[in-house]
């Protein structure tokens, strides 16, 4: 995609997207409260949510683009920038730190070639972040990639998991 | 009715006064950043904290209603500590850059920290940082300075209608964001750099321009529209340098709009007359207040006379032209009405001049065609007015033409005389805005050269000309005015003070601002 | 059961006897569980009843504050003419907690009844189970129990076809921790950033989009299924120690530990044999040196205080921390203390929401400061300072994220102050600092 490709709406008249957005909207008395499950939509359509789908979504939601840009920088889910192919979210909590959990992020570094966390490696596949408790605690390290949850990582398992992403 | 004890006084208020509003009643000013009385609380800040007995907690004073037999400590040591608490704290991340930041003198920040702040910082990390960034309209934003009070966001939001200004991030990485190419451009934005009581929103128009304490503030009414707008005015060398809004919740509660603010340059014109002036031979001569007057009266008596005035000229000057008129129109300049849709009846008005109203209601024609009263023959006194656009071929009815203004219209330059009045910035006086509330304003620069307020030099005009008595004061203009105007009836200085009343023909309106305890 | 081992026998598994158990997932086999019968039966009911239900059996909020539930229940004044909302809090992100995520992922149906008997007591017609985004699986689950729930009519306008409307809702959060507090969660479910409201109003007077609202935690919901169906007796039997604490409590089990997971027990169970015996204690040739029982929020005890504790609200007050949430984190001899503090002090400074002043700037402030002795630049005086911006940060915010971040600083350094002071005594020579000092 080219920066200067026009924005094509994710809630396109018609679209899957638009009719799941206007399926959730009757479950609220307000509107307004299905911003965050736009958000997602946009995220799972785009991979990313960007200023034009910000701007998307306000303008569905009778919101501005300000108030939504607000809420979406409040909420660490949502990626304000591209990321790689596989996002790689391992806790680094403090029960999942006593653990040994900060080597398991830095084996993920490692063998994904991203060698920082937050950037995403060259060929786009990997963006690796150390993330706040993920909420398994008793299963030392969790960690998730795009949407799968996978628990009791540890530094040697890393490569096998990587392994299996395509 | 709620009776309490703040800081040792009892004071009696109505149920559901917050501890904070209570406190000003009796004279207590709780320190606070986020509460403004015009905006919604959101009670973020925690400088308010005061100890409220038998409560297990400090209590935010702007967001804890006063219950019956509450006693507050506003200074005792567990709220001073935690109020210290929150100002060292407001402190390890600012740039403590005072020296070059426009709002040192004025800054609440600088003001509670020498109250009742640490005298030094423990704070030894490194200091986050965050560039200036341009808000459009007339305000930039320092991160560095800013203490996160949402006052701005809350004013864009609940007042403008126009969130364009929101929170982003969070926890210390948190700073006032907006949306790439969604600007401050709403007519009423600028409010945000007076509500911000630090120096992260600044007004562009007066960047570097002055220290606060240079400053002369002079209590005043905002001339660009019918609103009349309560205003500081406010002055470095004579020079006017800023507009701010003055609380007056009959008006603008707290607010004005970014025109009327920026709008005030050509009360610092440069292209004035100067010296009283009469026509000798070819041309106008510099001459003496006492001959010039004389020239006047001598040029206008025994004339049927029409006055073509400016809508900026004050009650008195007007009601003194009606005194020497048989017939008298004036035109004014309009414009997009802009509201400021949280606060009822606030609006840039259309037409952009201080007293369209009270030219009316003292008998001026409101007209686009200035001189069509303007019979052959007749005297013109030309008032306030630039008569730009005016065809010159209708001067030419005139027999006579005695300029009162401060600038002198290149077409009248044939007047037969001309006599330099100050200009709104440089008198006293009333308007009447477009509800018929009747404001005084006051001088806050000095007038150039030998120019004279407008009711001074119509007063003497009158007089020469025998139909009344000069006047001492504007005041006594007023009263005059006061007691042969049934709309004026009853009216006053000493009554009108600083926030005005309506005329007795206008509708009586209540207060559209919580403004019962006075100013933020 | 001490999912995900099997259940010790000294157990008691009320609300995780289906842990591991796939198929209690679907309707089909949660109904062969005995699901569903609480829920009619709380239908055939009055509201009130079953308030006083809950109230008699002592349950309350499994969250981490302790509120009695049937009294929450009734603070929801029936026929005020204003739509009533029950709001379950799934948002679970104390770190150390994980017992709604199994509770959701291995008996969603479990949620979903409790969430309508719930609503059904308070008068609502609305239930919203907000889920934190992180929580995939559960998520999953509990989508597919409410689908299913719906399409078997035991949800919707005529639940289980008695007329009554019930709706049940997923919403999914979207990453931060503070949405776990009440108001924030309200303002987070209606499409604002998660800032804790200021009390009052409460809830149940001005709750969610304004309303009467009710919020629960997913392990007080489901607990109110066993209750209806054993009644309140049953319920005020489980305790071995105060009337004040009764049931079973599910307590996340992480850290250095040798059998991690999430178990069950009755209030008032011996802490010391929760840990040696029920979880396996510490691993091979390593000691405990530290427990905290019950989410990072919560004051940091030793061992001593620990093998004295008994497990409920109260027990554990009294060895100098709380129940909480029931996350319960051990920390081993091969840690440092000041390491594990400063992360626990990042985590809070990573989620504050930025509205206070005291919790924006001091829990940053205090990582700073932490990461700086823990990285041998410390001075003595960073001890002062740490425990006076902690008292800054207490009973001062609208929340208590900023109180619980001092939580463990406060009790870190009194409990383990030696650590503290030795890494500043060996500190290494830094010249910036060193200047400064």
């Amino acid at each position: 995609m080219t920066p200067h490709a026009p924005y094509q709406p994710v809630f396109g008249a018609g679209g899957e997207a638009r009719r799941e957005l206007d399926e959730l909207i009757p479950r609220y008395p307000r509107k307004m409260a299905t911003l965050l499950p736009a958000l997602w939509i946009v995220q799972r359509e785009r991979g990313w949510v960007s200023d034009e789908g910000m701007a998307e979504v306000a303008g569905l939601l009778d919101l501005t683009p300000a108030y939504v840009k607000g809420v979406v920088t409040f909420y660490t889910m949502y990626h304000q920038h591209p990321v790689g192919k596989y996002f790689i979210q391992v806790c680094t909590t403090s029960p999942c730190g006593i653990c040994g959990a900060e080597d398991v992020a830095k084996a993920f570094l490692r063998h994904t070639n991203t060698g920082e966390l937050g950037v995403t490696s060259s060929d786009g596949r990997f963006t690796v972040i150390e993330v706040e408790c993920l909420g398994a605690c008793g299963f030392a390290t969790p960690v998730m990639i795009n949407e799968e949850f996978i628990e009791s990582v540890t530094p040697e398992k890393v490569p096998d998991l990587l392994a299996r992403l395509t | 009715m709620i009776t309490l004890t703040i800081e040792g006084r009892q004071v009696t208020v109505p149920e559901g006064t917050t501890i904070l509003e209570a406190a000003k009643q009796v004279g207590v000013l709780i320190p606070h950043y986020c509460y403004h009385p015009g905006l919604p609380v959101a009670g973020v800040c925690r400088m308010c904290l005061v100890d409220v007995e038998k409560a297990p907690k400090l209590a935010p004073s702007c967001a804890t209603t006063v219950a019956e037999g509450q006693v507050v400590h506003v200074h005792n040591e567990k709220a001073l500590e935690a109020r210290k608490g929150v100002l060292e704290m407001l402190l390890i991340n600012h740039p403590l850059d005072c020296p070059i930041c426009d709002q040192s003198g004025e800054c609440e920040l600088q003001d509670y920290t020498y109250q009742e702040g640490r005298e030094d910082s423990r704070y030894r990390e490194p200091k986050r940082f965050n560039p200036a960034e341009d808000f459009g309209g007339d305000v930039v934003y320092v991160p560095n300075r800013c203490i996160l009070c949402t006052r701005c966001v809350r004013f864009m939001d609940d007042l403008a209608h126009d969130p364009v200004l929101n929170v982003s991030e969070r926890g210390d990485r948190a700073l006032i964001g907006k949306f790439d190419g969604k600007d401050l451009t709403h007519p009423w934005a600028a409010n945000v750099v007076d509500l911000c009581p630090v120096g992260a929103l600044l007004s562009k128009d007066f960047l570097n321009k002055a220290r606060a304490w240079e400053l002369d503030r002079t209590a005043s009414i905002c001339p660009n529209c019918t609103q009349g707008c309560n205003v500081m005015m406010e002055t470095r060398e004579n020079q006017l340098v800023r507009m701010r809004p003055r609380a007056n919740e009959y008006v603008n509660a707290f607010f004005m709009c970014d025109w009327g603010r920026l709008n005030y340059r050509w009360m610092n014109e440069k292209d004035r007359v100067e010296r009283p002036m009469v026509r000798q031979g070819g041309s106008l001569a510099p001459t003496s207040w006492e001959r010039a007057i004389a020239a006047a009266a001598a040029t206008l008596k025994g004339k049927r006379t029409f006055v073509a005035a400016s809508p900026m000229l004050s009650n008195e000057a007007l009601f003194l032209l009606t005194q020497l008129m048989q017939g008298g129109a004036f035109r004014v300049a309009e414009g997009d009405e802009a509201p400021l849709p949280g606060i009822e009846d606030l609006a840039l008005r259309r037409e952009r001049a201080a007293n369209v109203h009270g030219a009316e209601a003292l008998g001026f024609t409101k007209t686009r065609d200035l001189l069509s009263g303007l019979g052959q023959g007749d005297a013109l006194v030309v008032a306030g007015e630039n008569l730009t656009g005016v065809d010159p071929a209708a001067l030419t009815r005139a027999s006579a033409i005695v300029v009162i203004s401060s600038v002198l219209p290149e077409s009248v330059a044939n007047a037969a005389v001309v006599l330099p009045i100050a200009n709104f910035a440089e008198e006293e006086g009333t308007v009447t805005n477009l509800r018929g509330r009747v404001q005084r304003f006051t001088q806050a620069r000095q007038a150039p050269g030998e120019t004279r307020p407008s009711w001074l030099v119509l007063g003497d005009l009158l007089g020469a000309i025998g139909k009344q008595s000069s006047f001492f004061l504007p005041s006594d203009v007023f009263a005059k005015l006061a007691s042969t105007n049934k709309a004026f009836a009853g009216l006053s200085y000493d009554t009108l003070g600083f926030k005005g009343l309506p005329l007795a023909t206008a509708k009586e309106t209540g207060p559209k601002a919580p403004l019962a305890m006075g100013a933020p | 059961m001490g999912y995900p081992h099997q259940p010790h026998q000294r157990e008691t598994t009320v609300l995780s006897r289906y842990f591991g158990v796939a198929e209690a997932r679907t309707l089909a086999g949660w109904k062969q569980r005995g699901g569903y019968q609480a829920l009619e039966k709380a239908l055939a009911m009055a509201p009130a009843d079953i308030v006083n239900v809950v109230k008699e059996s002592g349950l309350r909020g499994r969250g981490g504050a302790g509120f009695p539930t049937g009294m929450k229940w009734s603070f929801m004044k029936p026929g005020d003419g204003k739509p009533h909302y029950l709001c379950c809090n799934a948002d679970e992100s104390e770190p150390g907690t994980f017992k709604d995520r199994e509770l959701m992922r291995w008996t969603p149906h479990a949620l979903v009844e409790g969430c309508a008997i719930a609503a059904y007591a308070i008068g609502a017609e609305t239930a919203y189970i907000y889920i934190r985004g992180e929580f995939t699986e559960p998520l999953h689950w509990m989508n597919e129990a409410v689908k299913e729930a719906y399409a078997a009519g035991i949800i919707g306008k005529n639940a289980m076809g008695t007329g009554k409307r019930i709706d049940v809702h997923v919403h999914k959060g979207a990453g931060a921790y503070i949405c776990g507090e009440e108001t924030a969660l309200m303002n987070s479910l209606e499409g604002r950033r998660g800032n804790p409201r200021i009390k009052p109003p409460f809830p149940a007077v001005s709750g969610v989009f304004g309303m009467p609202t009710t919020i629960n935690n997913v392990e007080t919901l489901i607990a109110a299924i066993p209750i209806l169906m054993n009644g309140a007796d049953w319920y005020k039997k489980m305790s071995l120690s105060n009337p004040k604490s009764t049931g079973t409590k599910l307590y996340s089990v992480c850290g250095n530990i040798e059998r991690p997971g999430t178990y069950e027990v009755v209030m008032g169970f011996p802490f010391r044999d929760f840990l040696y015996d029920v979880c396996g204690g510490p691993l091979a040739g390593r000691k405990f040196k530290a427990v905290i029982p019950g989410g990072v929020s919560v004051p940091i005890q030793t061992m001593e205080e620990a093998e004295a504790t008994l497990m409920d609200y109260e027990g554990f007050v009294a060895q100098g921390s709380m129940l909480g949430s029931g996350g319960v984190i051990l920390i081993d001899d091969a840690q440092s203390m000041v390491a594990v503090i400063a992360r626990i002090a990042r985590f809070f400074a990573h989620e504050s929401c930025a509205q206070c002043t005291q919790c924006r700037e001091g829990t940053a402030w205090t990582t700073k400061i932490l990461e700086r002795i823990r990285d041998g630049q410390g001075t003595t005086e960073d001890l002062d300072t740490l425990l006076d911006i902690a008292e800054q940060m207490t009973g001062t915010t609208i929340c208590v994220l900023s109180d619980s971040c001092a939580t463990p600083v406060v009790s870190g350094i009194k409990k383990f102050g030696r650590e503290f002071e030795a890494l500043i005594q060996s500190r290494s020579f830094h010249p910036v600092i060193a200047a400064v000092a």
